[in-house]
């Protein structure tokens, strides 16, 4: 579900004061203040239990994806029962569709869409944010033309675009992290020109400008300091996709190729054996699950917490 | 002209353009690769005969844009052109798959957005009571998870063993119009909906608890305006508005979404096929599936501008 | 003796759910027929009190005590339905925005209609009909078909406020509520709304109760003033023993930091800040800014005492305070007269575009060294344009020449040479945004110091300290970010900003338009002190005439991108020549009229 660029959720929460018309002349409020604003933002959500608790499932599963391997009672490969057997005291969860343990592979396999997930996310914002910056503060011709070579981009669900250049190469690993960090890529891009266009317009831009800063110095130092709240966000709602999208690929048969352990991987082999041992399936399913709900509880509170921060700096 | 003809034939014709340099995308994607495009497609299948057949059914001699020209040419006059694989005109291969797909995308449509509008407009006028705390959570949770997720966890819910309702993979008659078979579009279908359902929810309550909070709302409020005309006139058809780009893009997402769900479903759409296709290398059906699903989703993003231009007001009178 | 229709009792409005509180204690009555202005600044609990009237509250406060009565009924005791009776009935309200209080999506014939129909007034369709026609006509708009189709974005914010106040008075209410509903708008409309709103009060027999930070605009119109301060009301009384002889400390103070049109006089701004709700101390309120504050000032709030009748007071100081001299004393400061000094930027046959539309047309114009020109104009008169293209802000085409010390200026500061640049400075308006809130203090004021000088860090310092001292700011907001400065403050620090450069040149946009009148005036007062002080050439852009008074040498009036007038500011005002700067004269309020009368 990656092509809704729809952001947070919109945020609508209690407002902290009625606003009492002009603040003009208010004892200002002399508390204490974080100066880069995503600290400010990530120490206020985590007062949301929703963070609190998302983050929390997060951790467990990087924990788990981590050590796992360590706490493993055979490896990834190895027979150990019959083929879907029921488990037992020598598989917990049973065995899988070849008769290797269930437990094992799970505990092996969380790696591959972790590391994948957090590198194609990483790879997506960083050529999101620069092209949307560039955008948003370029001249009105040349913001024009970008966005319209990446609404050719935006053309193509996530999913379609990843099979498309991978049809023909092949699914090397690399490919696809490269592929689904491209897929975000115009869709991060819309938000951080979105954020910038907004920002570009309050006075303080204009008053560097008019000390004769250059742009590239106002992009970076006066605009992207104050757009990094929607950004991080952003981030955390592009992770939460990049983890489905490469859990399905391997799941259709695109990513991580037998005799691998992984999670999306997993599911697809086990899933004749539905029936019989649903463990099989059961485990990777509710570690992605928990994974993916985890990220994007956290993501929610960080929004939340980026209502606040807005209205406190007087975005305008 | 009326400017509000002008507006969408320049819409469309954006439209088009962005259609042209997707074709040329999923050109140079498939066809004209650097590199040996024949022996890359055909794998480890590839012997000096068959490298030559490929060779010459898809033109590679010939320069990338000339090759490029004929295969735009002939889909515009609605040549697809045959399959590498299956020694069949696309047309045919793909005509009753594109049908099913539709049904699919139909009914997931039908169903969620009546649906999501009824629940989010609640979720909104009902804001923190226990509905809308857990109408949020749900969608929370609906949302981060992936298609096939969803979709196994329905298997689980419905097919197996604890309630044993639905087939849990179809096996849809290819021979027979998907009208007769409904049973077999449920939990596909139903995987649908509860993906895209979260979002227009979401939009939804977002836009009420807004349009309830606006300046506007508040002075009717003032006026004396007994509270159901207040939520009948003022609030809700302003809520519905924003919401309407957001609907046509759920829309759009589900051309896409259905590769993952017909995969996991074993029906026979376009989802199903292009994953076969890729399997298979079978590149003229891959870029055929995918042009068509990219036309889609430009369709519906086009469809949801004029729509949101239609229904504003200020938009549609404020054009000079 | 005319009847009181409403009673105010022991009002509490409360921040909700925090409690803490807005409003407190307030009483007041409103006479039938009359007009009450609520005036207060910022955080002075003013709108809160207004909209209670209607029992309303916006989200996030709460009517927590006290008693509303109309003819024997306590609002706050209603029921649902018998307030919506009340509401559009009994009482009206208008708003301060009505481009928002109209549904963007709904036709305003329909918008009009509707009140009528809820309020059961009039038997038949005809009749309701010709009630709006009726209305329509009064607030001078026409009624026709096609008029009433339109949708509120198809109208003007003049026409729009006129449409609510038609609304508001359509059912014959015996009360109505004004917020602020001429902010925003231009001199000349407000002048038509300001008319238009006295007689309807007239012609329907209706009392009002007008909510306004600018004392001025409601000098006219009120038969009652009530000064709010800090959430408490501190003096209620006849407007024109307000003028002549105001009780209480800061309501001197606030006539005293209001520009008049007659004679230069020194404004005078209150020192220090309102308290927000939350931290208001337990005595009066006020005590911490006031010159009359004793001991028993701080401990102890100040009861409701009498000065006759109608005027009451919250002060324990009050007879001391009325026996001062009246407060609105002309001083005779003198007069601002040009010294004929060189020009230092002239403008010579100016046009300037803004994308394809011309919105400048010819502009000549010079800024004398050491010398003020006022650049004066309603919105849309291309004044602040002008000012961005003299700062090198303007990023559309500009035709004709810009001049500074004989040399022709490049169109944007970028290019400029980094002499010129920091030899002309500019002051943005809206404080809020003029600040990066990412940044401290320290680092903002550095900014200009980093680009222009070459400073070693222990002199960066000094010259940080430096100038905040000129513009009377404490070293200790250095380490502070913007959101943590009270508006006065931030604007200070963005003039510290552009003094930091060292400039020649300072151009200040509409610098106090967004601050309340006491801010206003000592922002003035500290742009005047550094004039004599340093010798800047200025450019002082703003829409309010009465405000050059005490800053300009000339002035320049501009209307629809051209200069209508331009001369020495005394002769200007004294005798305009030009039929546009006549009406803009006529229509500016002021409180001198009234306080002749008195």
């Amino acid at each position: 579900m990656s092509d809704l660029d729809l952001g947070p959720d919109g945020g609508i929460n209690e407002p902290l004061e009625p606003r009492l018309g002009h603040d003009s002349d208010l004892t200002p409020a002399r508390g204490k203040r974080r100066r880069r604003e995503w600290v400010q933002l990530l120490s206020d959500a985590l007062h949301y239990r929703r963070t609190q608790i998302g983050l929390a499932l997060f951790l467990f599963i990087v924990a788990l994806a981590a050590v796992g391997p360590y706490f493993a009672p055979y490896s990834p490969s190895e027979f150990v029962t019959m083929p879907f057997a029921k488990p037992s005291s020598i598989a917990a969860f049973g065995g899988d569709n070849l008769g290797r343990d269930v437990l094992t592979r799970v505990l092996y396999g969380g790696r591959s869409v972790l590391i994948l997930s957090i590198i194609a996310t990483a790879i997506g914002m960083v050529l999101g944010v620069s092209l949307g910056l560039f955008a948003g503060y370029a001249r009105a011709a040349v913001d024009d033309v970008v966005m319209r070579l990446l609404d050719v981009l935006l053309a193509f669900p996530q999913i379609v675009f990843v099979l498309l250049l991978v049809s023909v190469l092949g699914p090397r690993l690399w490919l696809i992290v490269l592929t689904v960090g491209l897929s975000h890529a115009p869709r991060i891009a819309r938000v951080a020109r979105g954020s910038t266009l907004e920002v570009k317009e309050r006075d303080f831009v204009k008053a560097a400008e008019s000390l004769g800063v250059s742009r590239s110095k106002i992009a970076f130092t006066e605009i992207l300091p104050n757009i990094t709240s929607p950004l991080l966000v952003e981030f955390g709602l592009r992770l939460t996709y990049s983890i489905g999208l490469i859990a399905a690929l391997s799941f259709l048969g695109f990513g991580l190729q037998p005799p691998s352990a992984d999670w999306g991987l997993m599911i697809n082999e086990n899933r004749i054996g539905l029936i019989i041992q649903p463990y099989s399936i059961f485990v990777p399913v509710a570690l992605i699950a928990i994974l993916t709900i985890g990220v994007n509880l956290a993501t929610d509170g960080m929004a939340r917490a980026m209502i606040g921060i807005e209205r406190d700096t007087g975005a305008a | 002209m009326p400017p509000l003809a002008k507006i969408i034939l320049r819409r469309l014709a954006l439209g088009l353009l962005t259609l042209l340099l997707v074709s040329v995308l999923v050109f140079a994607a498939t066809q004209a690769l650097p590199g040996d495009t024949a022996s890359a497609i055909l794998g480890r299948s590839a012997t000096p005969e068959r490298v030559k057949a490929v060779r010459e059914r898809l033109g590679l001699d010939r320069p990338a844009t000339s090759q490029y020209f004929t295969w735009l040419g002939g889909i515009v006059r609605g040549d697809v052109g045959d399959s590498l694989v299956a020694e069949q005109p696309i047309s045919q291969l793909l005509g009753g798959r594109v049908v099913n797909s539709a049904a699919l995308v139909l009914v997931a449509a039908l169903i969620s957005i009546p649906l999501s509008i009824l629940i989010g407009s609640l979720s909104g006028l009902l804001r923190d009571r226990w509905f809308d705390s857990a109408t949020s959570l749900g969608s929370l949770a609906l949302a981060a998870l992936p298609e096939f997720v969803i979709g196994i966890l329905l298997i689980m819910l419905l097919a197996t063993q604890v309630v044993h309702v639905f087939p849990a993979v179809s096996r849809v008659n290819p021979n027979e119009p998907i009208w007769s078979q409904m049973n077999m579009l449920v939990l596909p279908a139903l995987t649908l909906v509860l993906a895209v359902a979260p979002y227009i929810v979401r939009i939804l309550r977002a836009s009420m608890i807004e349009v309830l909070e606006s300046e506007y709302v508040q002075m009717a409020r003032l006026k004396g305006m007994p509270e159901r005309i207040v939520l009948q006139r003022h609030a809700l058809p302003n809520a519905v508005i924003p919401a309407i780009q957001v609907i046509a893009l759920n829309l759009a997402w589900l051309a896409g979404g259905v590769v993952v769900v017909e995969y996991l479903f074993n029906y026979p759409g376009i989802g199903s096929g292009l994953i076969d296709a890729v399997a298979n290398r079978d590149v003229p059906v891959i870029q055929a599936i995918v042009l068509l699903i990219a036309s889609l989703y430009v369709g519906f993003n086009l469809i949801a501008d004029i729509l949101t231009i239609l229904v504003s007001p200020r938009l549609r009178t404020g054009l000079q | 003796m005319s009847r009181i229709i409403l009673t105010v009792k022991d009002l509490e409005i409360a921040l909700d759910p925090s409690g803490v509180e807005i409003d407190h204690e307030v009483n007041f009555e409103l006479v039938e027929g009359e007009v009450l202005g609520l005036v207060g600044e910022s955080a002075s609990g003013k709108t809160t009190a207004a909209t209670s009237l209607l029992n309303f509250q916006r989200r996030g406060a709460r009517i927590a005590a006290g008693s509303i009565t109309i003819d024997d009924r306590d609002v706050l005791a209603l029921g649902a339905s018998q307030l919506r009776q009340l509401r559009g009935g009994i009482i009206s309200y208008v708003p301060q925005d009505p481009g928002s209080a109209l549904n963007p999506a709904l036709r305003i014939g329909l918008q009009l209609r509707e009140i009528l129909e809820v309020h059961g007034f009039g038997s038949s369709d005809d009749e309701r009909r010709a009630r709006i026609e009726e209305m329509m006509a009064e607030v001078l708009l026409p009624s026709t078909k096609e008029f009433l189709r339109r949708y509120p974005h198809q109208l003007s914010g003049g026409q729009q406020q006129r449409v609510v106040l038609a609304m508001a008075f359509s059912c014959r209410p015996k009360i109505i509520v004004l917020d602020e509903p001429t902010t925003g708008l231009d001199v000349t409309t407000q002048a038509h709304v300001l008319d238009t709103i006295r007689d309807l009060t007239r012609s329907h027999h209706a009392a009002a109760v007008y909510v306004t930070h600018d004392l001025a605009v409601v000098s006219s119109l009120a038969d009652r003033i009530a000064v709010m301060y800090a959430g408490r009301l501190v003096e209620i009384g006849p407007s024109a023993e307000l003028f002549a002889g105001a009780s209480h400390p800061y309501t001197r103070r606030l006539l005293h930091a209001i520009p008049v049109l007659t004679g230069r006089r020194t404004l005078e701004g209150i020192p220090g800040f309102a308290p927000r709700p939350g931290r208001r101390p337990v005595g009066c309120a006020f005590a911490p800014r006031c010159a009359y504050t004793v001991e028993k000032c701080a401990a102890e709030m100040p009861p409701e005492a009498l000065v006759d009748e109608m005027h009451r007071v919250r002060c324990w100081r009050h007879e001391e305070v009325r026996g001062q001299a009246p407060a609105l004393a002309e001083e005779d400061a003198g007069t601002l007269e040009s010294g004929g000094q060189e020009g230092l930027i002239t403008v010579k046959g100016v046009t300037a575009w803004y994308g394809s539309k011309e919105i400048l047309h010819d502009i000549d114009i010079t800024l004398r060294a050491r010398e003020c020109l006022a650049l004066v104009g309603e919105s849309g008169s291309g004044k602040t344009t002008l000012a961005r293209c003299i700062a090198g802000l303007h990023p559309f085409k500009i035709q004709g020449e810009i001049d500074f010390q004989g040399k022709a200026l490049s169109r944007l500061a970028r290019n400029r040479p980094r002499k010129t640049r920091h030899a002309i400075q500019y002051v943005f308006q809206n404080p809020y945004s003029s600040l990066n809130p990412r940044k401290t203090i320290a680092q903002i004021l550095s900014q200009p110091l980093r680009i222009f000088f070459d400073y070693s860090n222990d002199q960066r310092e000094e010259r940080l300290a430096e100038v905040l001292d000129l513009v009377s700011l404490d070293e200790t907001l250095l380490s502070r970010y913007p959101d943590q400065l009270s508006g006065g403050e931030r604007q200070r620090v963005a003039i510290a900003r552009a003094l930091a450069a060292e400039p020649t040149v300072l151009v200040c946009d509409e610098v106090t338009s967004w601050l309340d009148v006491s801010v206003q005036a000592s922002i003035v007062q500290l742009l005047v002190r550094l004039q004599n002080e340093i010798g800047l050439c200025m450019l002082f852009v703003t829409h309010n005439l009465a405000l050059i008074r005490s800053i300009a040498y000339d002035v320049a009036v501009m209307s629809e991108g051209r200069i209508v007038e331009y001369g020495p500011t005394d002769e200007v005002l004294a005798n305009p020549q030009d039929e546009y700067t006549r009406k803009l004269l006529a229509d500016t309020p002021t409180i001198e009229a009234h306080s002749l009368q008195a």
